[in-house]
């Protein structure tokens, strides 16, 4: 193993100013003995051993190792916050080590908005065992009991002793190694006495972005690389279907300097010294794919998921829903579909290889980069510790985008070329290669009784599950195309289907379509739960006006929790909700203004949301003015982070609501650029105002994904209580619009 | 390939380029800047957005051959164009527009924020007092995936005011 192969480009490292965590230090071990690590890689990080998670350095400074990656969410501010809390140090003395396997703990990816509910509790331990271990250290230093002792900023004082006597952290521990347990039964403190916890800090990492000094995954150079790029079809096939190369006409790029084919299998890449060389080559290499139909006709989606070989399973039964369904006063019943929708990742993903004959170094971004090591061990013939990856930043996916893929292709593409490469997606690479937000059918019924009780629910859904295998890896190994097995998320799920109210007799079906013969699928931000509140807020907003009913008052007689109250309170009082029932106020002017309400969420967390829109009848035109959204996420450690997270949820739900669909015909997808594919803008955004609803006491769940599905409900609410029609379809183009309100109204 | 000479935030650099090379490729690869991000390569989404003579364009489609004679000046260069337009003696440390955008912690991932800032200079050296009708329309070719737009709208707003303060 040589060290060059794992030694990081320090140029690029230290360009930044903001994120210096020098390779010598990133590493509990080597906190002992800074320098290069010499010798094959360690194991994984062993999450029960504090030295994991925490090293103190000689200036009493500290450095936190994460698994999870900062995405833009803020997780290397707020993590830090709650190490620094039990720590009694500050938050500008700590650094956050660089995610990378062999170094910092895995985690589990970063996603499902799990850095805080699952990364604050493993932090708060390993740093309560480390203040009870420093604490124990320094009550024999200074010849003091414990309780006679207090900290701050990592000093340690004698209480009532006037600063005579103190020590620091640094001087009784700086980088040696704990050699501790995290027992899990060291004290911590009580969220009352909370300093940094439950406060805004800014995020740390902003700075240097703003200032354009911080050094994304796109500005990473290894020594002696070669730029490439994949060459695809225009636009993914089904998955499963591959992309079969009959012929390859290496002549086609002979005139540009350097530029070779890179080929395996059917993965093919062009790679050249210069990087317009090579993007360049991707265009002129001329190839020869099978052309074969393999997707449905995109009308015809719906229609063909509903009639396929479905596997059904109850996810949650309740009393009789059936009979409920059937012998009750007031019932509705509706069906509606969802898109595909692409993460539209803003910075076309992008990695960097060094694969050489006994070890790999791969520099990439993907969210989860211990599952990553484990797909290379094949892919590359190394067994999994010859492997190390390293995570930088790029922009925000919002889920599974091409991140894993683009590491692969730049992983083969070293392998095949026999030196570093770097590579990078381009726009069309990056939306017509996604792995999407599966599509979604729903069939909903909900019933209430005279006295405006629901009664009785039932939803239906059906979509696909998520797919398993990497582009790279099926095209370069024919690796058969499997799906994830069914699990939340891919689901009819509990939180947004019915499961704000309390409905005593209510039935959820999961019909999962084999995803063979669709499109790629993945995680996107909050999975399936705009489709699920597209259709299901909707049939209870519309069971609300066909009792006559305001739709909040209808929702508080039909809530029994009190976190859902919470958050349908908080969105309603932000937003001055004063009842009546919707469609009170129908005009017969062109433009027209709605209101509309709606609660949901993704897993955990309470999300609860108020639109205000426009609808502009001649163009079919709708503009979400005003969008507001509450979350109840436990206890929310930076409510500025919340805050953030809350605004961009519902800025993204406007546009995923609004605009974003994956378009296709029968050979694949045809939305290659921001114009195929528009998300929203500076124009269309609306104003937004998040609300954080703050519960100390109460564990921190997710707060990134969670009122997108409420938000969602509330936008096409909203469409009814300005225009008297039901939608049945997501994104509302003017199109559909306009065949809305060219239905019979419902009023 | 031929050399070619450019003028980037006030200094003179020589650079190899092909006829059609986009000036893009030359700032992030061959100068090393990190402030212009390649995005899209179509001029569709505005993260490689540098001024050239104080006017907003997208590097990743215009040749840096075209540029020659023309001052560019990119997000690194910018606190000085700045003091440079409004006749300071020192340049300050960040555009105005940077320091609002951290005092609304604006940003999420921070891609997108060299052409949004970029964009903003631009708006507030021709029009130092926009309203809100304005920015939004000079600022739309430019895409955030965050969705921090509202964030961005109130940062241009305050300095928008700061500015007008000063001259008053």
């Amino acid at each position: 193993m040589s060290d060059t192969a794992f030694s990081l480009p320090r140029r690029d490292l230290l360009r930044g100013g903001a994120l210096v965590v020098g390779f010598a230090l990133a590493g509990p071990a080597l906190a002992q003995a800074p320098g290069p690590r010499a010798g094959p890689p360690p194991a994984t990080p062993d999450p029960a051993q504090v030295d994991t998670w925490l090293a103190i350095h000689k200036d009493n400074s500290a450095t936190l190792y994460l698994g999870f990656v900062e995405l833009g969410q803020g997780t290397t501010t707020a993590l830090p916050q709650v190490a620094a809390e039990e720590l009694d140090l500050d938050l500008d003395q700590f650094r956050v080590a660089p995610a990378e396997t062999n170094v910092t703990p895995n985690q589990g990816g970063t996603y499902s908005s799990a850095s805080i509910a699952r990364g604050s509790p493993q932090v708060r331990a390993a740093a309560a065992e480390a203040r009870l271990a420093l604490l124990t250290l320094a009550a024999a230093r200074l010849a003091t009991p414990m309780d006679q002792l207090e900290v701050s900023r990592g000093v340690v004082f004698v209480k009532g002793d006037q600063g005579r006597r103190t020590v620091t952290y640094g001087e009784l521990i700086g980088d040696r190694r704990f050699e501790l347990k995290v027992s899990g039964k060291a004290p911590t403190k009580s969220p009352r006495a909370y300093r940094l916890v439950g406060s805004k800090a800014e995020r740390r990492d902003l700075p240097a972005k703003i200032k354009g000094q911080h050094p994304y995954i796109q500005h990473e150079r290894l020594d002696g690389m070669i730029h490439a790029r994949v060459v695809r079809p225009r636009g993914q096939p089904a998955y499963g279907a591959g992309a079969k190369v009959i012929s390859v006409d290496e002549g086609s790029i002979a005139a540009i300097p350097g530029a070779r084919v890179l080929r395996r299998g059917d993965f093919l890449a062009v790679a050249a010294e210069r990087e317009w060389d090579a993007v360049k080559a991707a265009r002129q290499l001329k190839v020869v794919w099978d052309a074969v139909p393999t997707l449905p006709p995109q009308t015809e989606l719906y229609d063909r998921m509903r009639a396929d070989k479905t596997t059904d399973t109850i996810v949650l039964q309740r009393g009789d829903a059936a009979a409920a369904l059937s012998g009750a006063a007031h019932s509705v019943s509706m069906t509606c579909r969802g898109p595909y929708q692409s993460h539209a990742t803003f910075a076309p993903n992008c990695a960097l290889a060094d694969v050489r004959p006994d070890s790999a170094l791969v520099i990439c971004t993907s969210q989860d980069i211990y599952n990553l090591r484990r797909e290379l061990g094949p892919i590359l013939g190394l067994a999994e510790p010859k492997i190390r990856v390293q995570f930088r930043d790029a922009s925000g996916t919002y889920g599974h985008s091409c991140y894993d893929d683009v590491a692969q292709a730049a992983a083969i593409a070293s392998q095949l070329a026999g030196r570093p490469v770097r590579l990078q997606f381009m726009r069309s690479d990056e939306l017509g290669w996604d792995t999407y937000g599966p599509a979604h059918l729903g069939d909903v019924r909900v019933a209430a009784g005279p006295d405006g009780k629901i009664i009785g629910y039932q939803y239906d859904g059906w979509h696909h599950n998520w797919s398993q295998v990497e582009t790279s890896q099926q095209l370069a190994m024919g690796t058969a195309p499997t799906e994830w097995p069914t699990f939340a998320s891919q689901t009819v799920a509990t939180g947004t289907c019915g499961g704000q109210y309390a409905i005593p007799n209510l039935k959820l079906v999961n019909h999962h379509v084999p995803g063979q013969g669709y499109l790629r699928g993945a995680w996107l931000r909050s999975p399936l739960d705009l489709s699920f509140a597209f259709t299901s807020e909707q049939a209870i907003d519309q069971l609300a006006y066909k009792l006559g009913r305001d739709p909040y008052e209808f929702r508080r007689l039909n809530i029994a929790d009190e976190r859902w109250m919470g958050v349908l309170d908080a969105a309603a009082k932000e937003a001055g909700w004063t009842p009546r029932p919707a469609a009170a106020r129908l005009a017969d002017a062109n433009v027209v203004t709605g209101r509309g309400i709606g609660l949901g969420t993704h897993l955990q967390s309470w999300g609860g949301a108020v639109a205000e829109i426009e609808v502009d009848k001649a163009s079919g035109r709708v503009r979400i003015k005003h969008l507001y959204g509450a979350i109840d996420a436990g206890l929310v450690v930076n409510p500025g982070n919340v805050e953030a997270q809350i605004m961009g949820q519902l800025v993204q739900t406007a546009s995923r609501m609004l605009m974003e669909e994956v378009t296709f015909d029968e050979h694949g997808v045809t939305s290659l650029d921001w114009r195929g594919y528009p998300v929203i803008g500076f124009q269309d955004c609306p104003e937004v105002t998040p609300v954080v609803v703050q519960r100390l006491d109460q564990p921190s769940s997710g707060a990134g994904e969670e009122v997108m599905a409420a938000a969602a409900g509330a936008i096409a609410n909203a469409f009814f209580d300005a225009t008297g029609r039901r939608l049945d379809q997501y994104p509302l183009t003017p199109d559909r619009v306009k065949a809305a309100l060219a239905s019979p109204a419902l009023v | 390939m031929a050399q070619i000479t450019l003028e980037v935030d006030g200094r003179r650099r020589t650079a190899e380029a092909e006829p059609d090379e986009p000036l893009l490729y030359v700032l992030a690869g061959q100068l090393g800047l990190t402030g212009p991000k390649f995005g899209c390569g179509l001029a569709q989404c505005g993260s490689c957005s540098v001024l050239a003579d104080g006017v907003e364009i997208r590097s990743c489609v215009t040749p840096a051959a075209a540029v020659q004679g023309k001052a560019i000046t990119t997000l690194e260069g910018l606190p000085a164009w700045y003091a440079h337009e409004r006749r300071l003696a020192k340049a300050p440390d960040m555009h105005p527009v940077q320091a609002a955008m951290i005092r609304e912690q604006a940003a999420q991932c921070g891609y997108c924020y060299n052409g949004m800032i970029i964009k903003a200079a631009e708006l507030l050296a021709k029009s130092p007092r926009p309203t809100e009708t304005e920015i939004r329309t000079a600022m739309n070719g430019h895409i955030c995936r965050c969705g921090t737009y509202p964030r961005i709208i109130k940062a241009i707003q305050q300095e928008a005011q700061a500015m007008a303060g000063e001259q008053a």
